[in-house]
């Protein structure tokens, strides 16, 4: 019996299946759509994820002020929790998303204290709305992901870090350049609990990078891949990876060190039902 | 007397204000604009690229250089123009309807204006009609046209779509670029041209002047 702990797939796909389109802020459908996200949280609560995000991933105010939402941070991030709490029922622990903030603060577009105080204000509604745990995912840049641990450290609950890996001809740098390694030892340094990777170029990339996450810190791991690269066919961006072909490759990560496996982009309720049925040995 | 290798590395390490300054401080000396341009900005660029290209540097340092390379060229341009020396090329560039990603664009923009071409930057969420106005009352070779979302992709194409509505798309070369953006989309959409990378996207952009 595997010890991994299983998490949640993808939102924004999710969100489109029921109904959002381009262009839209995915976040404020927490209050104009709650129905449809509780039910994102449902499916994937009873698809066996025990840890479900919330759909808070741009919910910080340097991130929103582009779709002019700037003033509703806090009743996004505290709708968000509510939502994915209902949806979970009692059967997953639910843990708030902080996404980046679209900006580079190397190249001078935003300040370390804009930052501090985007994601201080972000954390601390999903902090007052009871959530379980905080997940700072998809970071590129790894200076800005220790401003936003040192944010959740603040609030006492568990802290993830997650960078995105898909940069540089092996696409195991993130947009910045990092590597896992360096990332791995600023992000524990940090204060993070739980070090890991999402997004990025596909699970079958993202076995040797856990395997060097693991290797660079003592900390457990935490992946949620994307079901491999998209294709394009007739106008249409798919992922043609299977939910049985992206199962396949959790004993992969587990064997690579991986304490927390979910998914990113492609992915659905299938696929944490996949990843549920080989980490118990059922297929 | 200024040093003119300053404003070499000054680019290569990405010092706008440096960059700026010594600019300044050679044209005051009396160095011809076309000079610094061509012994020293183009060979910074030209660094910067193949940094890029052999992963020393990332994203951060290509835009901060873009950025130092344009404070230069707002001092440079007036001066270049008044003696004949028009840029390479006029681009129109902005991130395609219902994507309000510009990280990408930005670096493209940079580069672009570090290759010598003048940029007009309509930003992001731009809308098809916007793209073919700006053709239509400027004198543009280029559209260059971005997306980080597999979902707006294809506003690529209803862009693309307008141009041919408004009798445009001969007049155009249009460029394509971003994450989920492929050869392969580039041609089914009917691009002139698809670049990986911002550096990439230069090269792409002057050969299509060119043709």
């Amino acid at each position: 019996m595997s010890n991994v702990v299983i998490l949640d797939g993808a939102w924004g796909t999710e969100l489109q299946a029921r109904g959002l389109t381009a262009g839209d802020c995915p976040d404020e459908w927490n209050i104009s759509h709650p129905d449809a996200v509780i039910s994102v949280a449902s499916a994937y609560a009873n698809a066996g994820s025990r840890i479900i995000l919330t759909n808070t991933f741009r919910s910080n105010r340097i991130a929103l002020s582009d779709y002019g939402f700037a003033d509703r941070v806090v009743q996004f991030n505290a709708e968000g929790v509510a939502h994915s709490k209902t949806g979970a029922g009692g059967r997953a622990q639910v843990f708030g998303s902080v996404g980046p903030s679209g900006k580079v603060m190397a190249a001078g577009e935003v300040t370390a204290d804009q930052l501090r105080t985007a994601f201080e204000e972000q954390i601390k509604a999903m902090a007052d709305a009871k959530v379980d745990g905080i997940v700072i995912e998809t970071m590129s840049d790894p200076e800005e992901a220790v401003i936003a641990v040192a944010a959740a450290r603040r609030t006492g609950l568990p802290v993830v870090a997650s960078m995105a890996y898909d940069t540089g001809k092996k696409k195991d740098r993130t947009m910045t350049g990092a590597t896992p390694e360096r990332a791995a030892e600023m992000l524990a340094e940090a204060g993070a609990d739980i070090v890991g990777a999402n997004c990025g170029c596909g699970i079958e990339l993202y076995v040797d990078i856990c395997r060097r996450l693991h290797a660079a810190t003592s900390k457990p791991i935490w992946i949620k891949a994307n079901a491999g690269l998209p294709e394009v066919a007739g106008g249409k961006t798919r992922y043609t990876m299977t939910a049985g072909e992206f199962g396949h490759y959790a004993k992969a990560l587990e064997e690579a060190g991986a304490s927390y496996i979910g998914g990113c982009c492609g992915t659905n309720p299938d696929f944490i039902r996949a990843l549920c049925g080989v980490l118990s040995g059922e297929n | 007397m200024a040093d003119l290798k300053e404003l070499y590395d000054a680019i290569l390490t990405g010092n706008a204000k440096k960059a700026a300054a010594v600019t300044q401080a050679s044209l005051d000396e009396g160095v011809q604009p076309m000079d610094m341009v061509t012994h020293q900005m183009v060979p910074a660029m030209a660094e910067v690229g193949r940094l890029f290209e052999c992963e020393e540097y990332f994203v951060p340092e290509l835009l901060l250089s873009g950025r130092a390379m344009k404070a230069c060229m707002e001092l440079l341009r007036p001066l270049l123009s008044k003696q004949g020396v028009e840029p390479v090329g006029r681009v129109v560039i902005g991130t395609v309807k219902g994507d309000l990603h510009d990280i990408g664009k930005n670096l493209v923009a940079c580069m672009l204006e570090g290759g010598g071409f003048e940029v007009i930057d309509l930003g992001a969420d731009v809308a098809p009609d916007q793209f073919v106005n700006t053709v239509q009352s400027k004198n543009v070779k280029i559209v260059a046209l971005s997306a980080l979302l597999t979902v707006t992709m294809n506003s690529m194409r209803t862009t693309i779509q307008a141009f041919r509505d408004a009798g445009l798309r001969e007049k155009v070369k249009i460029m394509v670029g971003g994450a989920p953006v492929t050869q392969q989309f580039a041609d089914e959409i009917g691009a002139d041209g698809f670049s990986e990378n911002a550096s990439a996207a230069v090269t792409l952009a002057r050969k299509l002047v060119a043709a």
